[in-house]
């Protein structure tokens, strides 16, 4: 590999390490780079101007800057599954094998047929949307939108899952430092000697800011000599950690930084379990924006030709890369900083045009260097530049006098003057504040414990930014106590004034552009001044300005200012849009983290899982947890044959189900009963030792919270239990009742819910099993373990279990807990002592039917709305105690006679099937909202009734047994009669429970 | 945010739940309805500091009261809300 055809590199100079070539190619065209190249400079060194098709005019563009804010060479990176598209080629570092392609063209970036959008553009100008394609309506979703789609836009998102990982971290620092530049490098320096902990935070893959691309002298050194002084210095510090590639994207509040580290995006993919990204949180005490300063466009015909460039980016092209955009360039600019380039163009052989100043006086160096070289100070402005895809053809300026000229050149340098990076310190709606004598805005405060340095300040020369640099880093350090020497500030002598006159716009008759990204024009924001959208944030959302993933990094200052000379107002009188975060684009998938795909959340598996999953179990997802939702057998055709054997084995002989997943509470303390009275609507207080109780609490408007079954183990000591959903918030609530509303009682709550495998084990053959369990030396005949007994036991081979006499089923019922730990070798001893009753593990659906069939209210019931008299429970609540909810359940509303109870449905006709949600309706009323009566909430195939039954909520409905009325379903299309009954199904008497 | 928990020190906000105003207190049950209807549904909505009900569930499970600027979020205290909550304050 050499460097044919690289015919833009220079012989000699530049960052990039020539001897590792690198091949890659663009739109399938096969070329070579260096390592040390983006994308971008190694476009430019094979000659490359035209990158892209602009957003809605599809007009050639090339690349304007060397950064993140870069608005035109926006590339589809890589393909297949890691195609990347919109990537900017300025911050792509090269790397063999590297494939882009343009976006945003067809069939081809050189051939665009849909470049015919500039002939149609005053259809498209602001706010075009609302205005065209209005009429007919029915054309907008079928033709119009569709055909706006696919004329207007960026790259292509990959069709496939992104393979890479994506990670989050975080890290804690008293200082952090966002860029790595001449300011960000000497407050690292002075923060880290100081003694204090300094993460430095720069974008680029090394240190330097514009050190690389500008040089200069600091301490008596070459630039870049003093910043691999300055790295190696850091780099010795134990307590500073300097992270490139890495963007500070966001401040939040109280310290919170986000910064997003491509780790791996300079390699074609990443190292075996190596992240692309990492998205960082910094938790700083004090931060220093250091982010530098972006040269600014100016609004002139054909800015947006491909080779019209921010002067800055020609030298960093020039100076860093070795690479030129042109052989004969010329300048325009209206400060000094700009002539730099021609400085840096003449010394790489570079042809100097001519230089068109829009200040009126020329120094005497630049006269004597036009002079030597033979170009032309113009005084005036360009005023278009004539040219397309194939670059920059003729530069026509007009002079201040009011005369034409015009220049030949391939390629135009800009510098229409320099903005402070403002975004990071403006993100808590801070507005940035205007500064006449450099033009520009800079910050205006910022958030709590950040401060701004160097050119992010408004400082524009070196010396002056080594000099803050160094003093906000010690001044920071110094803050938050650190004594040490701060070491004396790093030194240059390149202290020129920074002079601007200000040009936004030349007023040229032909397009120009504003915002390049957004295809934005000058005449658009005339349009929406004229039309009244005059308001920055209303000229923003009516022309797009500063809406694309630059931010209007490049745009949003000459559009307020366009905006302000519209309007006779001044720029800072028109004022700025709020900033926000993130600073630069970040992936979604750097968002994500590895919070994707079966990671979406934590998974919590039950204690009998992994021999569910043996047995071929299906699971449902309920909250975190994955319950066995049934058991097929091979050769069930269908969930309802597995679920329907599942409930006739359990009431016919014994099944057991993990209920492992019920929150569990330890109530321990003297005030144990008291405390538990307070948050019951029953009392606890007064439960034997040995027992357990049904339990209901309410909030604190009355409506119903939670069920479950409370045991008392001892005097001073219950175990709480609460359905599966409401665990963690039950938990929350308790502890609320404790710390906050009760402190005088002398408890305390300990989650268990975790360290317990919890087991119903139900039917008829349960004692029989149990007994091969549980020691022979336990008593579980009625009289030694009644109904709703609860105590501890040993089991056959020594582990301490507990065992509760409860049923949910109906059944003569236990539930079983043992230690988690335990919870694997317990399921696989039922299995095998139950072998001889044929024991059949059930999952939650027939655990569910099974609760239909007993009228057990559940989930679907305890829905947030219902009362405990609603679900037929009002005799609990006492009369003789506080508890929450107490006072607001007495409500007029929450007692009415009408109110919606929960009873039992079932269709008439034997066949039918029962749907949850339809709707209970009077029969011969016809179906309105008036006339609704209330709604199915739960429904199952009773394998017991040979039937579909199910609960519903029904007004009156206590008074309305046997009662013959309407289920209307208008979402499924069917009304049928059904007949309100009990909700108690199966075994009304209980009987079966109790024996 | 971070918010500094007494006992576990500063955390980030994600291990933390927010309830609301730590202003109501539970009335007695003799208070009656309408002092109930004040405590459950009535809140002032405060743009400037407030005391807030903030619970550290992923750290030591202690409910605190947060005192924050609702405009800036800014933190001035920070302390455990042990019964901040109760009608009357216990003997």
């Amino acid at each position: 590999m050499s460097a044919a055809g690289q015919k833009n590199r220079l012989a000699s100079g530049g960052l990039i390490d020539r001897n590792k070539p690198l091949s890659f190619s663009f739109d399938g065209k096969a070329m070579s780079g260096f390592a040390g190249d983006t994308l971008a400079s190694a476009l430019i060194a094979n000659g490359v101007q035209l990158v892209g098709r602009s957003f809605k005019y599809h007009r050639p563009r090339g690349i304007l800057t060397a950064g993140s804010e870069e608005p035109n060479a926006l590339v589809e990176l890589r393909d297949g599954a890691r195609r990347e598209p919109n990537t900017r080629a300025t911050t792509i570092e090269l790397y063999d094998g590297l494939t882009a392609t343009s976006q945003n063209r067809w069939p081809s970036l050189d051939f665009d047929i849909l470049s015919i959008n500039q002939l149609a553009s005053p259809i498209f100008v602001a706010g075009f949307y609302y205005k065209t394609f209005m009429w007919p309506s029915a054309l907008w979703e079928k033709l119009y939108e569709p055909l706006i789609r696919r004329a207007a836009g960026l790259g292509r998102a990959a069709e496939k899952s992104d393979p890479d990982h994506y990670e989050k971290a975080w890290a804690h620092c008293d200082v952090l430092i966002a860029g790595g530049g001449p300011t960000g490098l000497a407050a690292a320096l002075a923060a880290g000697r100081a003694g204090a902990r300094v993460i430095l935070c720069e974008e680029d893959a090394v240190l330097g800011g514009r050190l690389l691309s500008d040089g200069g002298t600091i301490d008596g050194l070459p630039a870049i000599e003093w910043v691999a002084k300055a790295v190696a210095e850091l780099e010795a510090m134990p307590d500073v950690r300097v992270m490139t590639r890495t963007t500070v994207t966001g401040v939040f509040d109280h310290g919170t930084h986000a910064a997003l580290e491509r780790v791996n995006d300079h390699l074609p993919v990443p190292p075996e379990h190596q992240p692309r990204q990492r998205l960082w949180r910094i938790a700083a005490k004090r931060s220093i924006v250091a982010a530098g300063a972006l040269e600014r466009p100016i609004v002139f015909g054909g800015n947006d030709t491909p080779n019209v460039m921010l002067s800055s980016a020609v030298r960093t092209y020039i100076n860093r890369y070795a690479a030129t955009p042109a052989k004969r360039l010329a300048l325009f600019t209206n400060n000094d900083d700009g002539w730099k380039t021609v400085e840096a163009a003449l010394a790489a052989g570079v042809q100097i045009a001519g230089v068109v100043d829009a200040r009126a006086e020329a120094s005497a160096e630049q006269r004597a260097l036009a002079a030597q070289h033979g170009f032309a100070i113009l005084n005036g402005v360009v005023d278009h530049v004539e040219g397309g895809k194939a670059g920059v053809g003729k530069i026509v300026a007009a002079l201040a006098g009011g005369a034409k000229a015009t220049l030949e050149a391939d390629g135009l340098a800009v510098s229409g003057g320099w903005n402070p990076a403002v975004g990071l310190t403006s993100q808590h709606r801070g507005r940035p504040k205007w500064r006449d004598d450099i033009a520009a805005f800079v910050p205006d405060g910022a958030p709590a414990g950040m401060v701004a340095a160097g050119s992010a300040n408004g400082e524009f020369s070196l010396a002056a930014c080594l000099m803050e640099g160094h003093s906000s880093g010690a001044a920071a350090a110094g803050d938050l106590g650190f004594g040490k020497s701060a070491g004396s500030a790093p030194v240059s002598d390149e202290d020129a004034a920074y002079s601007v006159r200000p040009v936004w716009t030349v007023n040229s008759k032909k397009k120009a552009f504003v915002d390049f990204q957004n295809d934005v024009t000058e005449s658009d924001i005339a349009l929406a001044a004229r039309e009244g959208f005059q308001s920055v944030e209303h000229l923003k959302r009516y022309t797009t300005l500063g809406m694309a993933t630059d931010q209007g990094k490049n745009s949003n200052v000459q559009g307020i200012a366009v905006m302000a000379e519209l309007t006779g107002r001044s720029i800072p009188e028109t004022g700025t849009t709020i900033y926000r975060p993130p600073y630069v684009p970040v992936a979604m998938g750097a968002l994500a983290g590895h919070h994707r795909d079966e990671n979406f959340h934590a998974t919590r598996l039950t204690p009998s899982h992994h021999w569910a999953a043996e047995r071929g179990a299906v699971f449902v997802d309920t909250g975190l947890w994955k319950r066995a939702q049934w058991y097929p057998l091979k050769g069930e055709k269908d969930w309802l044959e597995s679920v329907t054997r599942e409930v006739k084995a359990v009431r016919s002989g014994v099944g057991f189900c993990d209920v492992s997943t019920l929150g569990k509470t330890d109530v321990h303390g003297p005030d144990a009963g008291a405390f538990l009275d307070r948050v019951y609507i029953n009392t606890f207080s007064s439960l034997a030792v040995g027992k357990a109780r049904y339990g209901i609490m309410l909030r604190e408007d009355g409506i119903v919270y939670d069920d479950g079954t409370t045991s008392r183990l001892a005097e001073d000591h219950y175990f709480l239990t609460t359905t599966t959903a409401k665990a963690g918030l039950v938990m929350q609530h308790l502890e609320f009742c404790r710390q906050v509303l009760f402190p005088e009682l002398d408890v305390q709550l300990t989650s268990v819910s975790d360290q317990w495998a919890q087991f119903s084990i139900a039917g008829p053959n349960t004692r029989a099993l149990l007994t091969d369990i549980v020691d022979p030396s336990e008593d579980l005949s009625n009289e030694g373990f009644p109904f709703m007994g609860a105590r501890a036991v040993k089991l056959r081979g020594g582990v301490e279990a507990r065992l509760f006499r409860i049923s949910f089923s109906g059944e003569m019922a236990f539930e079983i807990s043992v230690p988690a730990r335990f919870g694997d070798a317990l399921v696989r001893n039922l299995m095998a002592a139950g072998e001889k009753y044929g024991v059949t593990p059930y999952g939650t659906e027939a655990l569910g039917v099974m609760r239909i069939e007993k009228g057990h209210v559940a989930g679907p019931e305890l829905n947030g709305t219902t009362t405990a008299a609603d679900l037929g429970l009002g005799k609990m609540m006492s009369t003789k105690k506080d508890f929450i909810g107490r006072v607001l359940a007495g409500r007029e509303a929450l007692v009415a006679d009408d109110r919606q109870v929960v009873v039992g449905v079932k269709p008439v006709s034997p066949s039918q099937r029962l749907r949850s949600g339809a709707h209970v309706i009077a029969k011969g009323k016809v179906p309105a909202p008036e006339t609704d009566d209330g709604y199915v909430t739960s429904v199952c195939f009773s394998p017991m009734m040979d039937r579909w039954i199910g609960l519903a909520l029904v007004s009156r409905g206590r008074e309305r047994h046997g009662e013959i009325a309407m289920a209307h379903d208008p979402v499924r299309g069917e009304d049928y009669e059904v007949e309100i009954c009990n909700p108690v199904f199966y075994d009304p008497e209980g009987g079966r429970q109790r024996g | 945010m971070r918010i500094a928990c007494p006992f576990c020190g500063p955390r980030e906000n994600g291990e933390f739940t927010y309830l609301g105003d730590a202003k109501p207190k539970r009335p007695a049950l003799e208070a009656g309805e309408e002092a109930y209807y004040e405590y459950v549904y009535l809140r002032d909505n405060v743009a400037g500091e407030m005391d807030e009900f903030w619970y550290h569930g992923a750290g030591c499970r202690s409910w605190i009261k947060v005192r924050r600027n609702t405009v800036t979020h800014e933190i001035s205290s920070v302390e455990p809300a042990a019964g901040a909550g109760a009608a009357k304050v216990a003997s």
